[in-house]
């Protein structure tokens, strides 16, 4: 019983931090690409865009994040369910109306307000259930 | 009509296909024996080293390559709002390819978090 909680501790640890990566990296790199501004799609536009992305602070800082997420979401995969991590992550998307409305003072129709409250039962519908369904490794050859 | 439900098929299968056989992969090479940098980087490097994680990385591309394919063609509150079937194709996928126990409360779960992502997605 321990072992479970120990292990349902674990993987909701690890998909929040896979949540809050994915958001941050998600706006660092919203931030970073508004600097930039339009990118011309032409050879002389997409050169001078790349020279600007690799010069920019946030958009590294939005690699930095998003490379967290990929890291996390590795992790969690090598002991939690697929079906377990795949709607727990869509958790982010309530967390990024909830923020909208609180940081940046969006409005938000009552439409999305459902979805958010749909989308957090399912969350916790999910959460009750084992992280962890198959007891071995899938060792299959690629 | 049809280049565009092709184009979300591709989407949909690419993103699950690809991140199913992630899953294999990690389940394969096992859990991290700690979270320490050292023991992360051979985590990482068993991981890499595995061929369903290759397998997966390009499908998950050719994903990413529909989604902006079909952001050129149809607005964004149509797009993810469609794009949100992944999280029931990716179920039957866990339960029929990776066998998973999906049971009555993690279907519910799903449904509701895909009916949710729509919602929020189409404002």
């Amino acid at each position: 019983m321990a072992t479970e909680r120990r292990l349902r501790i674990k993987t909701l640890m690890m998909v929040l931090a896979m949540v809050v990566c994915a958001n941050v990296g998600d706006l660092m790199l919203k931030r970073g690409m508004s600097q930039i501004g339009a990118v011309q799609v032409s050879p002389t536009g997409l050169s001078h865009a790349f020279r600007l992305t690799v010069e920019n602070g946030a958009i590294w800082i939005g690699i930095f994040f998003l490379t967290g997420f990929m890291l996390s979401y590795m992790t969690v995969l090598s002991w939690a369910d697929y079906s377990y991590v795949m709607p727990a992550g869509a958790f982010g998307y309530a967390v990024l109306t909830f923020l909208a409305v609180l940081f940046l003072h969006e409005s938000v129709s009552s439409r999305r307000w459902v979805g958010v409250v749909l989308i957090c039962v399912g969350v916790l519908l999910v959460g009750q259930t084992k992280p962890r369904t198959t007891e071995l490794p899938a060792e299959v050859p690629a | 009509m049809i280049r565009v439900a092709l184009m979300l098929g591709i989407l949909v299968l690419g993103s699950t296909g690809g991140e199913i056989a992630i899953t294999y992969g990690m389940k394969a090479t096992g859990e991290p024996e700690h979270f320490t940098p050292r023991a992360m980087l051979q985590f990482l490097s068993r991981a890499f080293r595995n061929g369903w994680f290759w397998v997966g990385v390009p499908l998950m591309t050719l994903s990413f390559y529909s989604l902006l394919l079909l952001l050129s063609w149809e607005p964004i509150s149509l797009v993810i709002p469609a794009s949100a079937l992944s999280y029931v194709v990716g179920t039957f996928g866990a339960k029929y390819v990776l066998r998973e126990d999906v049971t009555l409360a993690r279907w519910a779960g799903v449904v509701l978090v895909c009916i949710g992502v729509a919602l929020v997605a189409a404002g």
